[in-house]
């Protein structure tokens, strides 16, 4: 869907993107992970031309990046961001349209379009659409802005850390809503970040950077159970409060009662720590679950745990 | 708007005032004699107010017009890519024709183009484009990064972006300047009755030359009027353009 060939920007002589490849399949989630600084936001912004490439080309289905004018291109890409960038004159209504506008759909078609994805955000749209984004809480804006991203049914959504700004628990429900719409709509997307516990909830492959380069692109679980490199061993241990946070868990909070698995059962007691260490000792996402009487009530699964 | 609304409405009465010494100035004409009792006449009878508020208007408004169009797209070219490097010095040009005193433009006008409004009206949109091209320019710089950024990534063509994002989140600072211009052209034009431009500024130079301190009341007062009721309107618009334009 997605290639990235030997793409480098340089700033000042500085490469901050030095000679990157990636390759992002069709309804993948896939999401740059690394340091402030390493490039990944600069990527993000090559694939929708804002910055321009010294060298190197992106093809979007086969189809080079540069063969059409940037804004054409732009209309096909959804784009978010985490200050939103809301048109703060325009009413949420306005801003969800603005793509399907510049495509001059007929008003009738755009109206109804922004009602579906309103109520895709769980913003009522009797409600929200007319209000003032200066009408809205953090969590609103980001709402109005992935679904602004999302109003003229992109190929590819492109995010740059559009959780960053917004509070624990709301970034928590944002997350969990995102990964519904990929779901249901199986979008590629493309997403930055530099929160871990983000990248290993949310992908379905991760793209650790350092330094402009791509270390290490893989399954989130098969980055945890072989990091190519010491970088990329420490990046994602280094920030060990998601770690601590499944130690404090049980696995009776998540676990799925309806479906069942083979092999030895991790009780429902278990923290979900215990469960994600034995799920990487097996070289599994899905382990079976007990109760105190040994009886196997259901699965759980490496999504679970991030979730 | 409700009755009660029209009442407490300054703007409303400050130009029914100005109206009512436009049209009425001659119900004056006992208090003035009984004022000035060796001064005649002390109405000002060599034009009708009404017709030097016209004249007035139509300097002020060629003018202010010209100065809103030129200094506007002179505050967009330089925030474009294209246009600045140019920016300091349209900066710098523009403030020294703010330097030049009305009253030296004008002089050096009319030996060029001779007596009458145009020198005038040269003199008030060189003098009115300073702040209007200063104030576009911040209005322009101070839309949000972000926005502008989201603009581009919708796919907003350049165009698009400064008709639907920027000049609308820039509109209460650009009109702010021309505001400032505007009231300042209001002042600056009775000066050009000193070539001959109907405005006015022409009783009070007629009363100047003449002794006649009623003449120069009159106008004066006039012209203060005008240019209060205007920044009374300016104000009043200012508020209906922030109305929802709330950044952030």
């Amino acid at each position: 869907m997605i290639e990235l060939d030997h793409i480098t920007k340089r700033y000042d002589g500085r490469a901050v993107v030095d000679d990157l490849s990636l390759s992002v399949a069709e309804g993948e989630f896939c999401i740059l992970l690394g340091p402030s600084g390493c490039g990944k936001s600069t990527m993000l912004r090559i694939i929708n031309r804002l910055v321009v490439a010294d060298a190197g080309t992106v093809r979007i289905a086969g189809e080079e990046t540069t063969a059409l004018r940037p804004e054409i291109l732009r209309r096909r890409i959804g784009y978010a961001i985490q200050s939103t960038g809301l048109f703060p004159h325009w009413t949420v209504a306005d801003n969800v349209a603005t793509v399907p506008r510049l495509l001059k759909w007929p008003p009738k078609r755009v109206a109804a379009r922004v009602d579906e994805l309103l109520e895709l955000l769980r913003l009522e749209p009797r409600l929200y659409r007319n209000k003032y984004p200066h009408q809205l809480s953090g969590g609103e804006k980001q709402r109005v802005g992935v679904a602004r991203a999302l109003a003229a049914d992109p190929e590819l959504l492109l995010m740059d850390e559009p959780f960053g700004a917004v509070d624990p628990v709301t970034r928590d429900a944002l997350q969990a809503e995102l990964l519904r719409i990929h779901r249901a709509t199986r979008k590629t997307i493309i997403f930055v970040t530099h929160d871990v516990d983000e990248a290993l909830r949310l992908a379905s492959s991760i793209a650790i950077m350092d330094k402009g380069r791509v270390v290490q692109h893989a399954a989130p679980l098969e980055l945890l159970q072989r990091p190519a490199t010491g970088f990329v061993a420490d990046f994602v241990g280094r920030q060990g409060l998601g770690l601590k946070l499944l130690a404090v868990r049980r696995v009776a909070e998540r676990a799925r009662d309806d479906e069942t698995a083979p092999g030895q059962p991790v009780p429902l007691e278990a923290s979900l720590r215990d469960a994600l260490s034995a799920m990487t000792e097996r070289g599994t996402d899905r382990l079976p679950v007990a109760d105190a009487a040994g009886r196997r009530v259901g699965v759980i699964a490496l999504a679970d745990l991030v979730r | 708007m409700p009755v009660r609304r029209v009442l407490a409405d300054p703007l409303m009465w400050v130009g029914l005032l100005f109206a009512g010494l436009l049209l009425g100035m001659n119900e004056f004409r006992p208090v003035l004699r009984w004022a000035f009792p060796q001064t005649v006449p002390v109405i000002y009878d060599r034009a009708s107010f009404p017709m030097l508020f016209l004249a007035h208007l139509a300097l002020v408004a060629t003018a202010s017009a010209a100065a809103a169009t030129v200094g506007v797209a002179l505050a967009v070219f330089v925030t474009r890519p294209a246009g600045a490097p140019f920016r300091v010095t349209v900066g710098t040009l523009v403030a020294i024709g703010q330097t030049f005193p009305p009253v030296a433009v004008l002089a050096i006008a009319v030996p060029l183009i001779g007596f009458g409004a145009r020198p005038t009206i040269i003199a008030l949109f060189l003098y009115g484009l300073l702040p209007i091209v200063e104030n576009g320019i911040a209005g322009l710089e101070g839309v949000p990064a972000d926005v502008r950024e989201a603009a581009d990534g919708m796919g907003l063509s350049a165009v698009q972006r400064l008709f639907a994002v920027e000049l609308p989140l820039a509109a209460s600072v650009i009109l702010a300047g021309i505001r400032i211009s505007v009231t300042i052209a209001i002042g600056t034009a009775a000066i050009g009755s000193t070539v001959g431009a109907l405005s006015l500024g022409t009783p009070i130079f007629d009363g100047l030359v003449a002794d006649n301190l009623p003449f120069v009341i009159e106008g004066a007062v006039l012209v203060a009027l005008f240019a209060i009721v205007t920044d009374m309107g300016f104000a009043r618009l200012d508020r209906r353009l922030r109305r929802h334009a709330v950044a952030g």
